[in-house]
């Protein structure tokens, strides 16, 4: 059988499993399309909350993503699991106990402004559709990839998938499919990475593998690994591994994406399905477990097959021959073939040789022993998790699971993103702003028709992405770390902050981060718009970082305006009261 | 629920213990993974320093038992103030 065969009947019955659980798991009330009924067990939420998180890019690129720029990229590994802490402490137990179903429902509540509401709709809808873009270009990529059919026909199916579950399920079905999909994604991951750590250095556990030393019969052996790295890639005229660059910035982005992932709205959305305010509290525990799996084994995965594939191109080592262009092994033929991996015989010496062509110091040692710059043309991040398999040389079926993980990772993050959506658009907007005497019924039909609606208008834009496909993560973190985490914090935090000091926040949140934003990638990423580049960056900080400094902004124009103004009424204060406070969480649950 | 001077202790609790799990976040990525690298540089772990071991480990070990210790620690803080759910 061939592997794409193997990869079909894998991810088919990956499928099959999701629809099973859809079936099993439709939505009879708004309760169950919101929130699962609140009836889902604390350590189960933290698995489908995992699997809602970690996206296509946690799946495919992130181990690249540390792997290609060593230390300094650890800011992801630390900024993507540090926001917990802020939504165990900060956010999830007081909102779980205030006990409605979306996040602009807690704003409008709070704020007693139905424009305060709609001012957090569209922060909401900023966020998770810029965000969803990049998911759903993700599952098509992931489907193209493995089962070679072409992007479109990746997207399609994708939607399609998520449609069958979401619309029937709602929040519970997405909920358990989240469970199974991390389950597959996370075997996916976890194998390869098993047998590559024993292979390089004995240990069964990468994250230890990593710190640990080489394995007899490896190039280095008894030496550490990261020294091996290091000494490697200092010989080839690249960055120390391990090296800093700015601190002050790797701090600042650390602190956006913490600050970002607080802010979330459809992680925050996951812990109104635990059952009490003390399982919220353990849920984000358990949330971090289960992300942890992952991602203390990423930096492993990315360093060790960075390891794998310079030896595999130095084969003697640096002093000796590089690889000769037909001993390259069979999985270097294979990924040549999608584009991931690319080589060019530039000096015509049937030799490959990889090195950093860019470094002015390479110079004198390229010319020395007739090198004509890298050959090693295309050399894709996402390669590192994709040939681990091959590298390790396991069998055909992990190979194949590796494609059910990607699209897995890709399904669960999308259909959160897209119930975050829908239910803002369906409870938010219909039910409060434009007809508030719906019938429960006709709340879960206009539920179900919203998200359908969703999954149209992302397959649409994942078909057509607009041109700042890489810019709009960015875009989404930094608006939720300057719009939604301070608004929210505030709300729980502040029994002063009034309605026009949220509204004032909120806005100084967005425009200073749209602006910061739009300044420098061009007016809403139109090529060509930006007007000013990057040697004029305040203080030096990228777009990318703004975020910490719109939630600044937010903080500040917030606390003026309310001091200017009156303070909320006595049934707020009391409002505020009573989320501090767990005692009366289950009253909360049927309303 | 009991009554307010109770309340208010009980939230200013809840306040002190998250300063203080906010200060051991803050060391543990901020400082010693990054700005307080160059200091701790001396001590190896695995063929590197302990600041690397922290910005793609330790921070991540340090923020689960955070929060399962806050978890614990409040779950106990609302027994005795007696604002725990039934």
């Amino acid at each position: 059988m061939d592997q794409t065969t193997l990869n079909f009947i894998v991810v088919g019955a990956s499928f099959a499993l999701y629809f099973g659980i859809a079936f099993w798991a439709r939505a009879a009330s708004t309760s169950e399309f919101y929130a699962a009924g609140r009836g889902v067990n604390p350590i189960v939420n933290g698995m489908a909350t995992a699997a809602d998180w970690m996206s296509a890019a946690s799946f495919i690129s992130m181990a690249g993503l540390i792997a290609f720029v060593g230390y300094n990229n650890s800011l992801f590994l630390m900024g993507w699991t540090g926001g917990y802490v802020l939504m165990a402490m900060l956010l999830a137990p007081y909102l779980r106990k205030f006990g409605k179903f979306t996040v602009p429902e807690f704003v409008g509540d709070r704020y007693y402004s139905n424009a305060a509401r709609v001012v957090a709709v569209i922060c909401l809808i900023v966020i998770s559709v810029t965000y969803v873009i990049g998911q759903m270009r993700g599952a098509g990529i992931a489907f193209s990839r493995f089962l070679e059919i072409d992007i479109t026909a990746g997207l399609f199916t994708a939607g399609a998938v998520v449609f069958v579950y979401a619309v029937l399920g709602g929040m519970k079905g997405i909920t358990y499919t989240q469970v199974a999909q991390y389950c597959v994604l996370i075997i996916a991951y976890t194998i390869p990475a098993i047998f590559i750590s024993l292979n390089l250095t004995g240990n069964p556990i990468p994250g230890l593998g990593l710190f640990s030393t080489m394995a007899e019969g490896q190039a280095g052996a008894g030496q550490h690994l990261l020294v091996t790295l290091d000494g490697l890639l200092t010989d080839l005229g690249f960055r120390e591994y391990t090296a800093t660059t700015n601190p002050w910035l790797m701090a600042l982005y650390t602190l956006s994406l913490m600050i970002g992932t607080a802010g979330l709205p459809h992680v925050i959305i996951r812990f109104f399905t635990v059952p009490k305010v003390a399982d919220a509290r353990t849920s984000a525990g358990w949330a971090l477990v289960f992300i942890a799996l992952l991602y203390l084994t990423a930096p492993a995965v990315g360093a060790m097959a960075r390891l794998n594939i310079t030896t595999t191109m130095w084969p003697a080592g640096i002093e000796g021959e590089a690889v000769a262009v037909d001993e390259l092994p069979d999985w270097f033929e294979t990924w040549q073939v999608t584009g991931l991996l690319g080589v060019e015989d530039k000096n015509g010496d049937g030799r490959i040789q990889y090195y950093n062509d860019a470094n002015p110091e390479m110079a004198a040692l390229a010319a020395e022993r007739g090198w004509e710059g890298n050959e090693l043309v295309t050399f894709n991040r996402d390669i590192l998790v994709l040939a681990n398999p091959e590298i390790a040389q396991l069998p055909g079926w992990v190979i194949a699971l590796i494609a059910a993980g990607g699209i897995a990772a890709a399904l669960s993050t999308a259909a959160g993103l897209l119930l975050a959506i829908s239910s803002a658009i369906s409870h938010d907007l219909i039910k409060s702003v434009f007809k508030p005497d719906i019938s429960e019924k006709g709340e879960l039909l206009a539920a179900r028709i919203s998200m359908a609606v969703a999954i149209c208008v992302a397959v649409y834009l994942g078909l057509n992405p607009p041109g700042f496909a890489a810019q709009v993560v960015a875009l989404a973190f930094g608006l939720a770390a300057a719009t939604l985490f301070p608004t929210l914090m505030m709300g729980i935090f502040s029994k002063r902050m009034n309605s026009q000091g949220a509204i004032a926040g909120m806005l100084a949140g967005l425009i200073s981060t749209c602006l910061y934003l739009f300044l420098f990638l061009g007016w809403f990423f139109i090529p060509g718009t930006a007007m000013l580049d990057s040697s004029q960056y305040l203080f030096g900080i990228p777009p990318t970082h703004f975020g910490p400094i719109g939630a600044v902004f937010n903080f500040a124009a917030a606390f003026l305006v309310s001091r200017a103004t009156a303070a909320p009424p006595e049934h707020i204060q009391a409002l505020v009261e009573s989320v501090r406070f767990p005692r009366g969480a289950a009253a909360a649950v049927d309303h | 629920m009991s009554d307010n001077s109770d309340n208010t202790a009980y939230w200013k609790a809840n306040l002190r213990l998250i300063g203080f799990c906010l200060v051991i976040w803050a060391l543990a990525s901020f400082g010693f993974a990054i700005l307080l690298r160059p200091l701790i540089s001396g001590i190896a772990v695995g063929g590197t320093d302990l600041g690397f071991w922290f910005a793609q480990q330790g921070s991540i070990l340090v923020f689960l038992v955070l929060i399962f210790f806050y978890a614990f620690r409040m779950n106990a803080l609302d027994k005795e103030y007696g604002v725990d759910e039934e």
